[in-house]
């Protein structure tokens, strides 16, 4: 059932982000950069935790879950460390990710070949 | 011709084909989903070996970007894009393509000036913006709760 619930909740998330892409000007970078801020903004006024709470990875592995994580990590970091925390949790929240795709990118670039787009 | 803008659009609608508008979000959907579903049973296993949520929440994300990336470089990921559209960008393994891809493709104008300067022209904008509001949540957080 949880399989079940993470699957609809990506699906649909998804989807929506398919029918923006199509019907608006909104390009895939535009998408990534609306979804992470907009994460952001639904987390802050409590309305994307009862979605993670219903999709379990469903909800936090679409780009909106790493809004998500942004604003959970600010309000952590701010419960322990005060007013610093507003500048440090969210990247602190999201480090883990962030330094992956940057490693794993600039290795991958050193060992494959760079292809034409044909 | 002398037909007014209406008429146009009625002619010109019925000459266009069928809007691929629902099979493209049903590709989206189930690409998508099957993405998630597939992170899920990852996470679920990462915690039966003991870790608890926020480790084996950050260890998920390290290794879908680690498969994104490793499927952008083998040139398997946008093969599934092409079909799957939004269905491969919104998870997080299209935020580790949107990195990956760039980086390859400018090896060729040098490793600093080319791969570190373009691996950011996607993850630059999303990282300033999203940073951008986690702080000002930050701030409106910390003044009034």
């Amino acid at each position: 059932m949880e399989y079940v619930r993470a699957f609809l909740t990506a699906g649909v998330i998804c989807a929506i982000s398919q029918v923006l892409i199509d019907r608006t000007k909104l390009t895939p970078g535009r998408i990534l950069v609306t979804f992470v801020v907009l994460g952001v903004i639904l987390t802050g006024i409590g309305l994307y935790e009862p979605v993670v709470k219903f999709g379990g990875a469903g909800a936090t592995v679409p780009l909106l879950g790493f809004g998500y994580t942004m604003a959970e990590g600010v309000k952590e970091a701010i419960a322990q460390r005060g007013f610093l925390g507003a500048f440090t949790g969210g990247l602190t929240a999201t480090a883990g990710g962030i330094a992956a795709a940057v490693v794993f990118s600039l290795i991958g670039a050193l060992i494959f070949k760079s292809r034409d787009r044909s | 011709m002398d037909i007014t803008n209406q008429e146009y659009k009625k002619l010109y609608q019925k000459a266009s084909p069928p809007s691929p508008l629902l099979k493209d979000a049903s590709l989206a959907f189930v690409t998508g989903g099957t993405i998630c579903t597939l992170a899920q049973a990852i996470r679920n296993f990462l915690l039966s070996q003991g870790l608890d949520e926020k480790t084996a929440g950050a260890s998920l994300s390290i290794i879908l970007v680690f498969l994104g990336v490793l499927l952008t470089d083998l040139a398997i990921y946008p093969k599934i894009a092409k079909f799957a559209g939004a269905g491969t960008i919104v998870p997080i393994t299209g935020f580790a393509n949107s990195i990956a891809a760039p980086a390859l493709e400018y090896k060729t104008e040098g490793l600093v000036l080319g791969t570190c300067v373009k691996m950011f022209t996607i993850a630059g904008p999303v990282l300033a913006c999203g940073l951008t509001a986690s702080v000002i949540y930050g701030l409106l957080y910390y003044i009034f709760a």
